[in-house]
This record gives C-alpha cells, structure tokens and sequence, in this order.
C-alpha cells in the first residue's frame, strides 16, 4: 500500500488551473456548436435546416419576404450536418462549446435577441453561494454521455472541488438540481421528488441538449422535451454532450464568476 | 422445415411456422451456437413479423429466421434464456403475447405504464407519452418478517444512471436481488423510423454515450450491407482504429472505477486520469471526445490528418497503463476484494447470454472481431484473452490485456495504412435489409435495419451487449454479500442506457 502514496506524490499534480490562467482546457480540437453568417445564405437555400436530424434550423419568411435563419442551439446535438451540407460558407465549423446561459432565449440565433441579452443582465448571481455549491445530479435518462463528463469533472485533471463545487448524494443538502436526459415517463416522479426534496433556495440547471430541449430522443412515446414545462431552468447548457470545462465554466457563470459568453445565439470569443 | 444452413445475408431469412421455433433454438444451443436476438416489425402496416437472429458455433455466418405471429407463439425462454427478454420486449412494445413463457411480466414498458396501443402500432399517435401510474410488480412475495427489502434508486448516490437495486436480504447477505431497469427507456428504436441514413447514424451514436462509435459502426455496416456497399480500405482501416479508441478510454475508465469501489483512492485517481488522457487523444484527433461525428453509410465523413503525435502519443499512454496496472496487480487489498467475487459459471454465462469481456473472464473464447471479421480486423492479429475463474479479479484481468491489444492493434493499423479514398457512395435499395455486428467494449452490438418503400428507415432494432450481460448479472449477486455489492457491480462495467434504450 504505502507505494500507492509514494506514486500519487512523485506524480505530481495533475490539475490544469484553467480558468484561473491561460492553461489548457484539455479540448483543444474540440468541433462546438456550428457558427452561421445569414449574409452568406444562397436564396431559396434549405440545405442546413432540411438535414438538421433535431429541427434546430429553420429557414422562415420574414414579414418583407425574405428568408430568415432561425437557430435554436438548444435543440443543437453538434453533429456537424449542417456544416457539411452548406453549399456556401454561410454555416461553418467552430470551437465553441461554453454554450452556458441563463437565458433560453439566449440560444437562439435570429430572433428577439435583444430582449433576451436585456433579461440575462437582470440575473444576479445567487447571494452566499459563490465560493461553495452543492449539487445533486439526477440521470432523467440521458446517453450516458453527460453522465460520463460529469465523472470526469472529478479526475485529477478537473479537479473540480477546488473550486468549491460538490456533488452531494442527497437533495436535503443540495443547493443545485444538475439535470441530464430528455426526461422519460418514468424518470418524470423520481426527478420531481428529488426537487420537492431540496430546501430553498434551489436553482435548477440542464445539461446536455436533451435536458434542455429534449433533443434527439424527443418527440416520440417515452419522452418529454427535456425540463421544458417540467421544473424551472436557472441555467441551460446544451451540448453533446458539453465536455468537462463547459459544464466548468457554465457553473462559474451561474455563480458569477465568470462573465456569460452567449448574447442572442452569438458566441463572444 | 428446419432449415438451419448459414444464410451470411439476413435478406435471404428461413420462413418457418411459430411451432417449430423451439425446435429450431434447440438446435442452434445444443450445436454451441447462440441464440443473440429476436425482434418484431411491420413489413406492411396490417402485417407484423417475428424475426430471431443466431451465430453459429465456430465462424459460420449468423442465421436468420423469421416467422408470421398469425397462430400462438410459443415462447423459447426455457430453452434460450435471454430470448426470454426479448419476448417480453415484442410484448410490450408491439402486443404480441408468448405462450407458456416463465416471466411474463413486463419488462421495457414498467408496471403502470398505459399506452393507448402498443407504442410500435403504426396508429400509436405520433409524439404521445405513454400515460403512467406507478406500480409494483415482479418481485417475490416475502414470507418471513426478518427478510427486509432495500429498493435503491432509481435515483442513486453519486453521479451515477438511473437504475432501481431492490434487495431482499438478511443481515449482510443478499437472498434475492431484482434490478428494475427501464427508467431510462426512450423508445430510441421508434426514433429511427422514417429518418434518413445520415440521421440514422446520428441516432445511434447517441444510444449509448460511451458506446457511440461502435453503436454508429455496427449501424452503418447494416446499411452498407442492405446497399451491397464495398468500404474503401482506409476508411476500413480507420474505422477499426476508432473502435480501438473506444475501447481504451472505456476500459481506463472501468479499472478507475474499480478502484472506487475497493477504496484504492489515488488507483481511483490514475485510472480516471489515463481516462481523460485517452479522450483527449479522442478530441484532437477526432474533434470529439466521444468520436462522434465521423461516420456514415460508406465510409467516413472525413478523413483524419494522422500525424506523429498520435503514435507517440499512444505509446506513452500504453507505458503510464503498464506501470499502473502492474501495481493493481500487485495491490492484495484491492486483489482481495476482486478474487472469489462475483463468480459467474462458465454454464450461467453460455446459458443467460453474457458476452464480451464477461464471457471471456468465465471462459468462453468468443469475440465477433476475430470469429465474424468486419472492417479491417480480417487483416490484422488479434489476441482474445481469456480466464477461467469467472470472478471480478478475471474480468479485471481480460480489461487489462485488450488495452495491451488494443494499444498494439492501433500502432499496427498506423503502419498499414495507405492514402485512398474513405468514402463510398451508399444507397440503400427499397424494402432491403441489412445486418450488422460490432464487438464492442462491452461486448457483442447488433443492428438490424429494414429499409422502407422511400429509401428511409422502416425499422432499427438494436441488440446491445449491456442487455445481455444486465440480464445474467443478477445470477452472481443472489447469495453474496452486502459488501461485494458495488465492486461486482463496477467489475462487469454495464451501462444503463444502452441497455433501455
């Protein structure tokens, strides 16, 4: 046993001090969420939207005539079709996966983003809880794929207690409901009571674009869209799942440590 | 009637009477074949067909059967047990009911659950949820007032998937142990009906997270058969090469996590770490961490840029794991709580249908890589490893050397491979069939696919290896301890979702 100690030290630490500095995320050559330039758009052009397996894109008329293009990141599963399928550059690849907000309407690219970025500023940051969260993870029946880089978070490479984050076995001691899958028929009751559970203040916050809006498992007999019309959202990160440092940097947002990113369906860099 | 030569192509699948099923899976267990799944379709919308997959013993193609439900169908969970929860699927899911099976309970859709129609009935209305009321059902009645009954879940401890353990035991030992799965179920295979083979892959890669290449693979290779497609050798190449990938990072990732479960915190700690190091090769070489976004009917969708780093790369990864897995090997506190638990007899294992690395720790020598080749893994050594003992410390011991294998099958690709084309155009012909089969980290994965009158998908069915090993792995939990719970559990490294669905 005591070589195990002696390993661990003459390991090192293993642990990036991203955000803190400019160390790595470990995502370099990650594919995010597809960027669009709308200018770009040929006329009469679907391609995009008509392969789009989750209908995040739309092509609309808007009121003088012209097509519009409509992108709902919270329905977006980064499959990269689109970009693939654009006959332009009007739909091109990107690294942007820190798609955290806490604003739905945040996510959409071409419609009321003004109005949405005008709420974003009116949330505060919850009082007392900036350096110490809590959080209860449920499972509403996800790929397994948020489940996977939400264990990562504790690898020595995240390390995420070092910034004062917890998961927490159970709710009566959680101050965040963390909530992945399109929320199955089955999974609807145990996730509600695990919320009914939870003393206030309770904030609730979707990982993983079938979370937010269902995604791809929607729309059939055994799911929901996601925690719409279920529980109220305080913060949404879609994703396919988000990687480690997203879902870092999405509760650092919630927490008001970092700045948000996301205005109006655009990235800020 | 029976005739059971090898059809290698399922389009060519023997019609036979319901009755002469039980004949026919007799025959197919008693050569040492194995009976892998059994689903139900709708070739014409008043019309549904029963359709019953094997492989054979030795390299033989898979067979196929199918049959028309139109008198009673017997049901042939007696004799090939895992058949037995495929049964109980096609009941809930299409309201086909077997005679004289021995659980016929349900299985996919949970106690309480009131579809108007069965959800695969085409006039099940589109985007309904199925109405649900919580209800008990399947478990034993208990007779004595000091047996207590412990039900854990579905939510659970940890960040862990939804999954209900219910207990009936007695002081530190476990009588009876009932895992209620399905919690999860998102009824993905009606999610491919109607699609296109793009989305189609789509949809498979997010089956299983930690599954999505091989889901998408074995996907894929149904469709390209129904299109009579030929994969250009490098994509062939690649593709195993990215099978490979999986297999590792998954694999880091069960010797982590076991470890948490013997409480050998920095073992823990190392394991998950080389975990992370093996998906971060993922996402530079791929872009996604998961391997995602990459294939397609025909090959791959583009090709990767395989530079120095990766062999580099990959050899460091494979020293840090040899140093890592030498010292777990040689750790008698964790050794102690791996060897005598969870044994799983080599007889148990053939007869519930336990497959991929468990299989291979109680003794079978079976692996779809080597025995049923498919993308370039007919050009390549392969070791299969395998041990005798059944118990948690051989399934350790059979993840421990496919990552060696693993690691030295991605160099050797990395020497072969030439430049050329990685994509093929594949269009899969009107009401054609495909089959397709992929070893995977947790073991044997099929996809059926039935292509429709428009050249969309008409119906997917998936057989996932967790299934399989879920349903046997209750047989090594009664009659242990308490304590060796969540260490068995860990060391046959299952999935939730793959297995709902």
């Amino acid at each position: 046993m005591p070589f195990w100690t002696f390993f661990g030290l003459q390991k090192g630490n293993a642990t990036t001090s991203w955000p803190k500095s400019d160390e790595p995320t470990g995502q370099e050559g990650m594919l995010g969420m597809p960027r669009f330039r709308p200018e770009l758009c040929g006329s009469e052009c679907n391609a995009c939207a008509s392969i789009c397996p989750t209908q995040a894109i739309t092509v609309e008329k808007s009121k003088s005539g012209e097509d519009r293009l409509r992108v709902d990141y919270g329905r977006c599963v980064v499959c990269q079709l689109c970009v693939e399928a654009c006959p332009s550059e009007a739909a091109f690849r990107s690294s942007d996966w820190a798609f955290g907000t806490r604003e739905r309407g945040d996510l959409v690219l071409g419609e009321h983003a003004d109005v949405a970025a005008g709420r974003q500023h009116e949330r505060v940051a919850p009082d007392g809880f900036r350096r110490s969260l809590h959080i209860r993870h449920v499972d509403a029946g996800s790929c397994n794929g948020c489940e996977s880089e939400l264990q990562a978070l504790n690898n020595p490479f995240y390390n995420l207690h070092r910034l004062g984050i917890f998961f927490t076995p159970s709710p009566r001691f959680a101050d965040l409901l963390l909530v992945t899958g399109p929320v199955t028929y089955a999974m609807h009751e145990p996730l509600r009571s695990a919320y009914a559970a939870m003393p206030g203040p309770r904030w609730v916050m979707a990982v993983g674009t079938c979370a937010v809006s269902g995604g791809i498992a929607s729309g059939g007999y055994a799911c929901g869209n996601g925690l719409e019309g279920v529980l109220p959202v305080e913060v949404y990160l879609p994703g396919c799942p988000p990687n480690p440092a997203a879902i870092m940097e999405a509760l650092l947002m919630f927490l008001g440590r970092v700045p948000p990113r996301i205005r109006g369906g655009r990235f800020a860099d | 009637m029976n005739d059971v030569a090898a059809h290698p192509m399922p389009g060519l699948a023997t019609l036979i009477e319901p009755e002469e099923l039980p004949m026919v899976v007799t025959e197919v267990v008693r050569s040492g074949g194995r009976m892998q799944f059994a689903y139900a379709w709708y070739p014409d919308p008043g019309q549904l067909e029963l359709r019953y997959i094997a492989t054979g013993a030795a390299k033989e193609g898979h067979r196929v059967w199918r049959c028309l439900p139109t008198s009673g169908v017997p049901s042939v969970a007696t004799i090939s047990p895992l058949l037995g929860w495929y049964e109980r699927e096609i009941t809930d899911l299409f309201g086909i009911t077997f005679s004289n099976h021995p659980e016929p309970q349900r299985l996919v859709l949970h106690e309480g659950a009131r579809p108007i129609v069965p959800p695969f009935d085409p006039s099940y209305p589109t985007a309904t949820p199925i109405r649900y009321e919580p209800a008990d059902g399947g478990l034993p009645e208990i007779a004595s007032e000091d047996v207590q009954r412990l039900p854990f879940g579905p939510i659970r401890a940890d960040v862990v998937e939804s999954v209900e353990l219910i207990f009936l035991y007695l002081g530190e030992h476990i009588l009876y142990f009932h895992p209620q799965l399905f919690f999860k179920h998102r009824g993905m295979e009606k999610r491919f009906e109607g699609r296109s083979l793009e989305a189609g892959t789509v949809l498979a890669e997010r089956v299983s997270g930690v599954g999505s290449f091989c889901h998408a693979l074995a996907f894929c290779q149904a469709v390209e058969q129904a299109a009579h497609c030929t994969v250009p050798v490098r994509a062939r190449m690649l593709r195993s090469l990215l099978a490979e990938l999986e297999r590792l990072y998954n694999h880091l990732h069960y010797l982590g996590h076991l470890a948490h479960t013997t409480t050998l915190k920095v073992g823990e700690a190392e394991g998950k770490l080389l975990e992370e190091r093996a998906k971060q090769i993922n996402v530079k070489l791929t872009g996604s961490r998961f391997l995602r976004s990459l294939l397609v009917p025909g090959g791959l969708r583009r090709d990767l840029d395989l530079q120095d780093w990766l062999s580099a790369d990959l050899e460091s990864l494979r020293a840090e794991t040899a140093v890592y897995v030498n010292m777990l090997e040689n750790t008698n506190s964790h050794l102690d709580r791996l060897i005598t638990t969870g044994v799983l007899p080599r007889d148990i294992a053939f007869d519930q249908g336990a497959t991929g690395p468990i299989q291979r720790a109680s003794g079978f020598d079976r692996d779809l890589r080597r025995d049923h080749p498919y993308a370039a893994y007919g050009d390549l050594p392969l070791v299969v490893p395998v041990k005798a003992s059944g118990d948690a410390h051989a399934r350790q011991q059979v993840r421990i050397a496919e990552i060696d294998n693993s690691i030295a099958l991605i160099q050797r690709i990395l020497l072969l491979l030439r430049e050329g084309p990685i994509r093929t155009e594949c269009i899969a012909l009107p009401l054609s069939e495909g089959l397709g089969w992929v070893e995977g980290p947790r073991g044997s994965l099929f996809y059926a696919v039935h292509i429709a009158r428009n050249g969309t998908l008409a119906r997917v069915k998936i057989k996932s290896p967790s299934l399989s090993n879920w349903r046997v792995f209750p047989f090594t939990v009664h009659n242990s301890n308490m304590m060796d719970y969540a260490i068995n559990e860990a060391s046959f490294g299952l999935t939730v979702a793959g297995c709902d669905r």
